[in-house]
């Protein structure tokens, strides 16, 4: 039975040197977010090429893209929060390419290590954190201080707003790693069931084979929309905590 | 990092590759610079340019109906001008159909009192003179009475009688 964990692997291409004592190197992962960014970027720009007023089928889909992240920003953070569109936008994007090349076979899932979900999660919430700052100064600690809440029982509601604050740039990360890692490993898992049952059952077990293959596919289908799916929760989740530094105190 | 006490198998393999520190440095490397070459091209170059085509799509569709909005405005204006001037005419043509019927029918009907003032003016000249005619007559009746009764009067009796009282006699007749 194949390893279901190999696919994980971080390959190295190219040792580049060090950075202090870290060793830094062209890895497979690597590839495939520079090949996100030149996907993203030469998608826009191909689909804009023409600049016509009556778009084609690649300029209805970056169009449908833009509205749909503007839409987004729009509805969650409200009008103030479009000054963040491009970084949302770039977020989506980004994500949604990594977990959509992961569901080509034999491609590398960038999305399925949590250092990388861990860092765009860091990411999302410095910025709530030093915009909130930098915008309502001492005002952004009011988010931990709901108003309308009697005095007696404000201490635990305001451990537990810290707490759930806190908690975001984890339950942001792995949300994101737990769903790509584990369809990944299934789709792994029910696939080797095949090559199983052909190996130790013969023809019987090609025959029941169709029964893992079956699975398979619906497997393949769910990821797909899991993986469009979690690019759309780590967007919407990074546009309402962009929402709470740019209005805090709810 | 619990890397290696996590899925470490017994034939002294790699541990879970999400887990392995090691990686983690690279990784973070190329995300910074993919990340942040991605977020320049789309906010400086990219999404400019897309929203600027869409914005321009819009600005298109606006202008466009707008202009179709005037139009129609201005299609309406000409209607309702349209209608007026037709009910203008309308009205006057009734206000020249009821002031000539109104013209015609003085006309016609002094015309019919100067026939009728005519006619009778004739009636009571017929009438004049017939009047005359029968005063006439009666006088002559009156003149052939008093006449005859002389003669029938120095007739019978042989006398002639006074011509006042004959006259008298004849005219209490008559009356």
């Amino acid at each position: 039975m194949a390893d279901p964990i190999h696919q994980f692997e971080i390959k190295k291409i190219a040792v580049l040197g060090h950075i202090g004592p870290y060793e830094i190197a062209l890895t497979n992962s690597a590839v495939f977010m520079i090949a996100a960014v030149v996907t993203i970027v030469g998608f826009i720009l191909l689909a804009t090429s023409g600049r016509s007023l009556v778009p084609g089928r690649l300029q209805s889909l970056a169009e449908i893209t833009y509205d749909f992240v503007a839409d987004t920003v729009r509805s969650t953070a409200g009008k103030e929060g479009m000054k963040f569109f491009p970084f949302v936008f770039s977020i989506f994007t980004f994500v949604l390419v990594l977990n959509m090349f992961g569901m080509i076979p034999g491609f590398f899932t960038v999305t399925s290590h949590i250092v990388i979900t861990g860092a765009l999660a860091l990411l999302v919430i410095l910025i709530v954190i030093i915009y909130g700052l930098y915008k309502n100064g001492f005002k952004f600690f009011k988010l931990f201080w709901p108003s309308g809440v009697p005095m007696f029982v404000m201490p635990m509601i305001v451990i537990i707003e810290i707490l759930s604050f806190l908690s975001r740039p984890l339950s942001l990360s792995v949300r994101l790693f737990a769903n790509m890692l584990a369809g990944h490993i299934t789709i792994k898992v029910f696939a080797s069931f095949i090559g199983l049952l052909a190996t130790s059952l013969g023809v019987a077990g090609w025959a029941l084979g169709i029964l893992p293959f079956g699975m398979l596919i619906a497997l393949t289908a769910l990821d797909l929309l899991v993986a469009f799916l979690q690019a759309y929760v780590f967007a919407v989740l990074t546009c309402l905590y962009l929402n709470d530094a740019i209005h805090p105190g709810h | 990092m619990a890397t290696n006490t996590h899925t470490e198998h017994p034939g002294g393999k790699a541990p879970f590759p999400p887990f392995q520190g090691e990686t983690f440095p690279s990784q973070i490397f190329w995300l910074t610079i993919c990340f942040v070459a991605l977020y320049f091209l789309l906010s400086r170059v990219a999404l400019p340019r897309l929203g600027g085509v869409i914005a321009e799509r819009n600005a298109k569709i606006e202008g466009d109906l707008e202009a179709a909005n005037r139009l129609r405005n201005d299609s309406e204006a000409a209607q309702a001008a349209y209608e007026k001037s037709l009910a203008d005419a309308r009205a006057k043509a009734q206000a020249l159909a009821s002031e000539s019927q109104a013209k015609a029918a003085s006309e016609a009907e002094a015309q019919r009192k100067e026939l009728e003032a005519g006619l009778k003016a004739k009636l009571d000249a017929a009438e004049t003179q017939i009047a005359k005619t029968k005063s006439a007559a009666m006088t002559n009746v009156r003149t052939i009475a008093v006449d005859t009764a002389g003669v029938i009067v120095e007739r019978l009796t042989g006398k002639a009688p006074a011509p006042q009282a004959v006259e008298r006699a004849v005219d209490a007749a008559l009356h």
